[in-house]
């Protein structure tokens, strides 16, 4: 393998280049960019100076802040939590099902990526709104059963519509719908390598379906399940469109914040510290995460 | 190009440098990939970078003026002057005609981002109202020459509305339309409202007053139902809400689509703005820019675009040739005793901004 490497080296080098050089120029450096404006202060309207200062960070961790953090993250928790239970049986159904049906299925997750979040969106705000689809359909029906019961003397007055947009629960509902695909996917794919043979020996062996499921298949599933509870969680914190178009007067999220520090406020220091410091945040949460997995495997092994 | 980039690289520091050579990416962005226009008798190149707001410039009036001068005009969108002046900032990605607001103004002026505007190749400058050959935010109109005016109030639907809400308070500061309101969700337009409401000028608000308003949108919350970007014509149209702090314009735009809507200017006065045709400093085609300018502010081209768009001009010659139902639409041109106590925001620095927007945090974040 090591000759293999040593030989070809040249092919190593051009294969490695480009995307090294892309996340180089198009990622690290900008990030770095902005990492440099945290330090740093508005000199006037246009220019920012970076004389390492703290100021915009001891800003940033003020209550007012902190808390808008803290509930960015409820809301991104309880998306996630929401995606994992309503994830983990299609992943498994996925699984199990026929290979024809199971490419369709996995086609009907990718499906939506087909589309620009945006149009999603506004496609979500249609059928949410007051006069949108789902009340049109409640309103329907509303109208039915009323008509039925004022012939028995009991009339049910005006159909009111179900506030399902502008509000926090809008915005769960956005998130959840937008990240599902994203928790499904690793699931799917930690499900798939999982032994069958195993489930066959729990079964065998006198375990119920639920101890099976309980006892086997989710602590096998449990890097599928990181990775899942990951790529759902850190997306949702830093969530902008979701709450900015489906949200109602308490829904910001700290992304809600960040943005408007780039425009409106025209503070672009600050900016950068709210958004690195939420970066250090999710650092610090998947070093603790790396850290206690060790542990648990460590003590797994003795 | 080069040399706009020789001149910013050594005027600031090694990461502004870096956000330099960005903007000459996204320069050429604009500028690299379009094949070459032909030369016109100018000497500039007969094409014109136009960046301007969604629905403010009928596409009629570009053919006719590249038909007139042979200049092709592509034109952009933004969907807030802060937007703009994001994009300005870095440097000018290559536009030669924007269409900032009053105070933004005098803030792309203050940041050295407006090349001042030579009058002389501007007759049609004449044309204008005289009420506006000089501003508060441009005296002399030096740097931007007035393309609409207009001014926030409350659109509302008939016939969910007792009589006519003509009083702030209706949004702000009473729950009889509880869930059926829509306010602004830009800082300073919330602040300069409440100011308004409470009485105070536009001018220098003390920040006890600053804070007494913070205290009214943190009491009103529960009766709110959404904070829009600007979008409160629609929200209206579509029923989401019955009564929305909007600009005149937008509403008059929907009014036309839905006769049960109408527009009121509140008894306590309101914020005046006006958007105008500036040149960014460094537009590439300057005197492409100022044929432009002239050419819009021509009676005839300003009545075909006032009668697509529905916003008040600050063009008599263009005024005139308006039909009666335009020049006497009361929410186009609002008149009574309210208009007197209407004024322009001035744009009044960096850390006014900041202030502004850290009360409106907190007011979402209560």
């Amino acid at each position: 393998m090591d000759e293999i490497w040593t030989r070809a080296k040249g092919v190593f080098a051009a294969l490695a280049g480009p995307p090294v050089f892309w996340l180089a120029a198009f990622f690290l450096v900008p990030l770095g960019v902005i990492w440099g404006y945290s330090f740093g202060d508005n000199a006037d309207l246009t220019h920012i100076v970076v004389n390492g200062t703290f100021a915009n960070y001891i800003h940033a961790v003020r209550p007012l802040y902190l808390g808008i953090i803290l509930k960015s993250f409820w809301f991104a928790a309880l998306t996630t939590l929401l995606c994992l239970v309503v994830g983990f049986p299609v992943a498994i159904a996925i699984t199990f099902a026929a290979p024809r049906t199971k490419a369709w299925l996995l086609l009907l997750i990718m499906l939506p990526f087909w589309t620009n979040l945006l149009i999603r969106t506004y496609a979500l705000m249609a059928v949410l709104r007051d006069e949108g689809y789902i009340n049109q359909i409640l309103g329907f029906f509303w109208g039915i059963i009323g008509s039925l019961t004022s012939l028995v003397g009991l009339p049910l007055g005006d159909f009111q519509p179900l506030p399902l947009l502008h509000n926090n629960f809008a915005v769960v509902f956005g998130l959840v719908y937008v990240q599902l695909p994203f928790m499904v996917l690793p699931l799917y794919a930690a499900l798939d390598r999982l032994d069958r043979s195993l489930l066959e020996a729990s079964l065998d062996l006198g375990a119920s379906q639920m101890t099976t499921f309980r006892r086997v298949v989710i602590p096998l599933a449990i890097p599928g399940i990181v990775s899942g509870v990951l790529v759902t969680l850190i997306p949702s914190l830093g969530a902008y469109l979701t709450p900015d178009l489906l949200g109602g007067p308490s829904s910001m999220m700290i992304a809600n914040v960040i943005e408007r520090q780039f425009k409106a406020a025209n503070d672009w220091p600050f900016g950068a510290a709210l958004s690195f410091l939420l970066m250090y945040m999710t650092f610090v949460a998947m070093a603790v995460q790396a850290v206690v997995s060790r542990g648990r495997k460590a003590r797994a092994a003795a | 190009m080069l040399t706009a980039m020789a001149r910013q690289a050594d005027r600031r520091s090694l990461l502004t440098g870096l956000g330099a050579a960005a903007a000459a990416l996204s320069f050429s962005g604009l500028e690299g990939c379009a094949p070459k226009a032909p030369t016109g008798p100018n000497g500039e190149e007969e094409k014109l970078n136009f960046y301007t707001w969604d629905t403010y410039t009928p596409a009629t009036t570009l053919t006719e003026f590249k038909a007139a001068t042979g200049i092709d005009v592509k034109m952009s969108l933004f969907a807030s002057n802060d937007e703009l002046f994001a994009k300005l900032r870095a440097g000018n990605p290559g536009f030669d005609v924007i269409v900032p607001s009053n105070d933004f103004v005098t803030r792309l002026r203050l940041a050295g981002l407006l090349m001042e505007l030579d009058l002389a190749r501007i007759p049609n400058r004449a044309n204008l109202m005289p009420s506006f050959l000089n501003a508060p935010y441009d005296p002399g109109r030096r740097w931007s020459m007035p393309y609409t005016w207009f001014m926030q109030g409350i659109g509302y639907r008939k016939s969910k509305i007792e009589g006519v809400p003509d009083s702030w308070r209706w949004l702000l500061d009473s729950d009889r339309y509880k869930g059926r309101i829509g306010l602004f969700a830009e800082a300073d337009d919330l602040i300069n409202i409440g100011a308004k409401y409470l009485g105070h000028s536009l001018r220098h608000i003390p920040p006890a007053v600053i804070e007494q308003i913070a205290q009214m949108y943190i009491r009103q919350k529960p009766n709110i139902k959404i904070f829009h970007h600007d979008e409160g014509q629609d929200l209206l149209l579509a029923r989401d809400i019955d009564i929305v702090m909007e600009f005149n314009g937008d509403i008059a735009q929907v009014m036309r689509e839905d006769d049960d809507l109408d527009f009121v200017v509140p008894r306590e006065g309101s914020v005046l703005n006006s958007d105008c045709l500036c040149i960014p400093t460094g537009a590439p085609r300057p005197d492409n820019a100022h044929r432009f300018i002239n050419y819009i502010l021509d009676g005839k081209v300003g009545a075909e675009i006032y009668n697509a768009i529905r916003y008040p001009t600050a063009n008599a010659a263009a005024f005139a040739l308006m039909p009666e139902e335009y020049r006497t639409n009361k929410a186009i041109f609002p008149s009574g005793p309210a208009m007197a106590k209407c004024e322009y925001a001035d744009f009044e620095g960096l850390e006014r901004a900041h202030l502004f927007d850290e009360t409106i945090t907190r007011v979402f974040a209560a």
